[in-house]
């Protein structure tokens, strides 16, 4: 029986409450409060012969570096590989037809706006039959099916269309937007992943006490503050009343990297308060977890110091699927830019899909929304191949 | 031996998620968090429904000789660029949100619950086709999708209330079907089924009562999100329109002139908002301890 945790569909119950925590990890920015971390608990109560099959795996892995046992797990190994294979084809595609579903959706979205792309560029004094004629030249007056084909043949040939507020190819736009917006977002993460573990381990670790108590619930809350709440306070203290930091995001055309830095610590902060309270809170659900496991309890009990039980044996099981989650939640960090570059004022991609929007610029809000997609669908790919590289379970249940 | 089939009452089922002493809402009301969550939450529903007799100016009442006055014994929260009383906006404007996000949740959860039900029970090519577009709508960032539908259709609260309703539905479906997968393990299904009772009574009345903690964690839940994704689509000018009082809509109106330093325009709408977020996921995350103790 391969375990497949990605599939929500036709699997027997009693897999289907131990996928639930990379199902959540697999959905956006909507997710993080659902009771995934509960679920993973009464898995590892309800499952135990599953969790046995996983103690014994992580032994031959961590525990007893012996030659019989490295010989087997290379040859868990070799079975396992074609598997994996056959899954990341089988996930690539269905990112493909995700795709495909996203640029339906889009084109079709972009064709219900209100407004007629000839008129928005010729003004209101153009005369009818100027608009007329430029909407046949635009090709906006044809049937939608042979549209959509035009403008889909176009992207995969490269060609994403002509702004209408511009007047120019949307891809500069976009790609310089792009690379904007990972600057920002690389700098919440390099923050709020190591801040995010170290929280949910600490939590776990103190099970139940004030410190527990105050971390889950200080996470919970970071989480379900809209970004721009959280922002605007930070504005008021670091940008209004300290007056420490830049209340903008640009650092204009030129500015060095150093100035760059200074202009998005704030931006960041919304960021990284939304995204610390999910990572810490799977941080937490996986090392509570490990820790009530079976290998955990036979670490302890053959004599290892309580360091060397978390180090080799807790953390190596519990962040497996906090890493995955991490790089699932670049599909938030994009719903959550288009919020933040609005209010400070930020030259990425959230900001441009909304300035699109404002101004009806169909071509670049869909080239914009397709791009988002493109980088969620490539972000969730990796982190399912990372899943199941990673994982040891995965790929002794492959082998099986 | 037909005694022993018969399917037991729903109602023991259900209460036997309790710690078996007491029922669950008193074991609520012994968590401090649930306490100043609900409290905090009745204040704003007070305020939704008697906002107009609370608030001590009228919010839409604007006094162009008092523009972005600093907050003062008169107007407690200041006044925003039109001159209007901000304290009063922000009391008055919790109806707006709080009606939005609820008919949208209960929509979602509505939709979802009877989609989960149907995939969970029938399983089979119903449950095929359900999660093959669940897991569309999942692969999808939400707000990215609220966002585009929103400004496509244009902002209106029923707009808004469809959109969220639609978006939240896969995900519901998706939680309660994996609750109904582990009822349909349970002896009294077979029983049902034995009895002869057709699939909508056992799916509506034997099942449904016994997945029904599981739909009312996954409504608040999905409240909180509601009231974030409303807030944020308010924010990008895209929910509540003016000059009706909105936290978001409010921000978005007077977020420009934060930097010149006025910021109490902005400022106590945005700590509304995180005041009533804060106090639904304490309430959430005390309704999810006591049903899973």
């Amino acid at each position: 029986m391969p375990y497949l945790p990605i599939f929500g569909a036709g699997y027997p119950a009693s897999l289907n409450r131990t996928s639930q925590p990379v199902q959540a990890g697999l959905s956006s920015r909507f997710e993080p409060g659902s009771p995934a971390g509960l679920s993973r608990l009464r898995a590892g109560r309800v499952y135990g012969a599953f969790t046995r099959d996983l103690a014994a795996t992580a032994r031959a892995h961590y525990a007893s570096p012996s030659h019989g046992i490295r010989l087997r797990r290379s040859l868990v190994l070799a079975k396992g590989a074609g598997w994996v294979a056959v899954y990341i084809l089988k996930r690539l595609g269905l990112a493909l037809v995700t795709l495909w579903l996203l640029s339906l959706i889009v084109f079709f979205a972009c064709q219900v706006l209100p407004g007629d792309p000839g008129r928005a560029i010729l003004g209101n004094l153009a005369s009818p039959s100027a608009v007329a004629a430029l909407d046949h030249q635009l090709g906006v007056d044809r049937p939608l099916v042979e549209q959509y084909w035009t403008w889909i043949t176009g992207i995969l040939h490269g060609d994403f269309g002509t702004s209408t507020q511009f007047r120019a190819p949307v891809e500069p736009y976009i790609s310089a937007a792009l690379v904007n917006s990972l600057k920002l977002a690389a700098l919440a993460f390099v923050i709020v992943v190591p801040l995010g573990i170290v929280g949910g381990v600490v939590a776990a670790l103190n099970y139940g006490k004030a410190a527990d108590r105050v971390i889950s619930v200080a996470g919970l809350s970071a989480t379900t503050v809209p970004e721009f709440v959280s922002g605007i306070v930070v504005i008021v203290v670091f940008g209004v009343a300290l007056k420490v930091l830049p209340v903008s995001a640009s650092a204009g055309a030129g500015a060095s990297a150093g100035s760059q830095l200074k202009h998005l610590i704030l931006p960041a902060i919304p960021l990284i308060l939304v995204l610390f309270g999910y990572i810490a809170r799977m941080a937490r659900a996986g090392t509570i977890e490990a820790l009530n496991s079976d290998y955990a309890r036979t670490a302890t009990l053959k004599g290892l110091r309580r360091p060397v039980v978390i180090r080799r044996h807790i953390l190596r099981n519990s962040l497996l699927p906090t890493i995955t989650v991490i790089a699932t939640q670049t599909g938030y960090l994009i719903g959550g830019l288009v919020i933040v570059e609005t209010l400070f004022n930020y030259q990425g991609i959230g900001n441009l899909i909304y300035q699109a929007a404002k101004s009806k610029d169909f071509p670049m809000l869909a080239a914009g929304v397709l791009t988002i997609g493109i980088v969620y669908m490539v972000a969730t790919l990796i982190a399912d191949i990372l899943y199941t590289v990673l994982n040891p379970r995965l790929r002794v249940g492959g082998a099986e | 031996m037909t005694e022993v089939l018969t399917p037991a009452p729903a109602a023991e089922v259900t209460v036997a998620h309790g710690r078996g002493e007491l029922p669950p809402w008193r074991l609520l009301l012994r968590r401090p968090t649930f306490i100043v969550g609900a409290a905090i939450l009745l204040f704003w529903v007070v305020c939704a429904i008697f906002g107009h007799m609370i608030a001590p100016q009228d919010p839409l009442a604007q006094q162009l000789l008092a523009t972005n006055k600093p907050p003062s014994g008169a107007h407690w929260f200041g006044t925003d660029q039109l001159g209007r009383d901000v304290f009063s906006r922000v009391i008055v404007g919790a109806r707006s949100i709080l009606v939005i996000s609820f008919f949208a949740t209960l929509l979602g959860t509505v939709a979802g619950t009877a989609l989960g039900l149907a995939m969970g029970y029938l399983g089979g090519v119903v449950d095929m086709i359900g999660g093959r577009i669940v897991e569309a709508v999942l692969a999808l960032p939400l707000v990215v999708v609220a966002f585009l539908f929103v400004v496509a259709v244009g902002p209106s609260p029923l707009t808004i209330i469809i959109v969220i309703g639609l978006v939240f539905t896969p995900l519901i479906a998706r939680t309660v079907r994996s609750a109904v997968l582990v009822e349909r393990q349970q002896d009294y299904l077979s029983s049902a089924r034995l009895l002869g009772e057709n699939r909508t009574y056992i799916m509506f009345v034997e099942v449904l009562p016994n997945v029904l903690p599981t739909v009312l964690v996954e409504f608040t839940v999905r409240l909180g999100y509601a009231i974030f994704a409303i807030a944020s689509l308010s924010f990008l000018g895209f929910g509540v329109q003016p000059p009706t009082p909105d936290w978001g809509a409010d921000i978005y109106a007077n977020y420009g002139v934060l930097p010149a330093g006025y910021w109490w325009m902005t400022l106590f709408p945005a700590l509304a908002i995180a005041s009533l977020v804060i106090a639904i996921n304490l309430v959430t995350d005390s309704i999810e301890q006591v049903l899973s103790s």
